[in-house]
């Protein structure tokens, strides 16, 4: 019951945030604008206690989420095979290079044990 | 035989069979990524469309009929996102007192990803609707999509690129940061987990989560604040040229 409550609330937040972002035509998605609003309702326990059932679940199966999409690789596999060593040179050095810039950076930026930063409330997130 | 075909082409045409198959081959290739000791390259994103990928083609199945039946695990996409706000929530309080660290951090590391993509692109020679839709690549599928439109890419690429980005990520993730030099104690955690999340979205995230728990809470604190920083600059950088 909580769990279909707090999917219910995810779907909620999602369908304001489109409203707003079409609506006031602003330069987030509405999935965006509703995770902006759900970090203000988190506050309040009825919200909390009903999306945290369904949040771990979802986030702990995200990798699930993205297979669709990346089956859709087969309708491009023209345009990759076209440019397919070029892209993958594009796509492959570019992510090392942001994950190379923001790992050594917030290392240098952060560099005591995350120990010792507060530590987070109530259960240690997705799992 | 033929009764077969009959009814192959029936079950492949509801939407049953594609969210079916994804289930079934996603929990597959979850299996044998745990067998396989949940190395790297045996990533479940990876093998599961690799392995659907080649069963509609020899199939002669076509991604939209595919679809109808995968877009029920496609739409979960939306809500996962407001889901976002549930960790970083969970660590506001570690925001609070590193907030600025984290989006200099997320917002450098972004940056760089985006910048190099679209100048390596560019370098390259690659038409602009295809250096366009590879902008927003670092940023979970569905906002890439978004962006990808609002600045004149292709939602179908960006989405692609996306998830590639994603795979790279986490195939690779575990070897650049061991050459690196950044460590598996809890900084070094903290710092791996939120590089894959800014760099490598959903799949690095998830990659993460799968690796070490901190690292997981921590790329999902990436992947949020990715999110938002990337819909709000990429648009309005865009914009300038």
């Amino acid at each position: 019951m909580n769990a279909l409550r707090g999917l219910t609330w995810l779907l909620v937040l999602q369908s304001i945030g489109e409203v707003l972002s079409r609506g006031l035509q602003l330069p987030l998605p509405g999935p965006v604008v509703g995770l902006v609003l759900l970090l203000g309702a988190l506050n309040w326990a009825p919200v909390r206690d009903s999306v945290a059932a369904v949040a771990d679940f979802l986030l702990g199966h995200l990798s699930l989420l993205f297979v669709p999409v990346g089956v859709g690789v087969m309708v491009h596999l023209d345009l990759l095979g076209r440019y397919g060593l070029r892209l993958a040179a594009v796509v492959v050095v570019s992510t090392w290079i942001g994950l190379a810039v923001t790992a050594l950076l917030l290392r240098a930026l952060i560099p005591v044990a995350p120990s010792e930063l507060p530590p987070p409330n109530e259960s240690a997130g997705p799992q | 035989m033929n009764e077969f075909v009959q009814l192959w082409v029936y079950l492949s045409s509801t939407p049953l069979f594609g969210l079916t198959a994804t289930l079934v081959v996603y929990l597959l290739a979850q299996a044998l990524y745990v067998r396989a000791g949940q190395a790297a390259w045996a990533n479940p994103v990876l093998w599961s469309v690799v392995a659907l990928a080649a069963g509609l083609t020899a199939t002669g199945t076509a991604y939209p009929t595919y679809f109808s039946g995968a877009q029920f695990i496609h739409f979960l996409l939306g809500p996962a996102v407001v889901a976002l706000a549930w960790p970083l929530w969970q660590r506001r309080a570690a925001l609070r007192a590193h907030g600025g660290r984290f989006v200099i951090a997320g917002l450098v590391g972004g940056t760089a990803a985006a910048a190099s993509a679209v100048a390596l692109a560019w370098a390259l020679g690659l038409p602009t609707e295809v250096m366009l839709s590879l902008a927003p690549k670092s940023v979970t599928a569905p906002v890439a999509m978004g962006v990808a439109e609002k600045i004149g890419g292709v939602p179908a690429l960006a989405a692609v690129f996306a998830v590639l980005t994603g795979m790279v990520g986490a195939l690779s993730g575990k070897y650049l940061f061991d050459a690196l030099g950044i460590g598996t104690d809890a900084p070094g955690w903290m710092a791996r987990g939120f590089a894959l999340g800014t760099a490598a979205h959903g799949i690095g995230a998830a990659r993460a989560l799968q690796v070490h728990p901190d690292a997981g809470a921590w790329a999902a604190l990436a992947l949020g604040l990715q999110v938002v920083m990337a819909a709000v600059l990429i648009p309005l950088v865009a914009g300038w040229f």
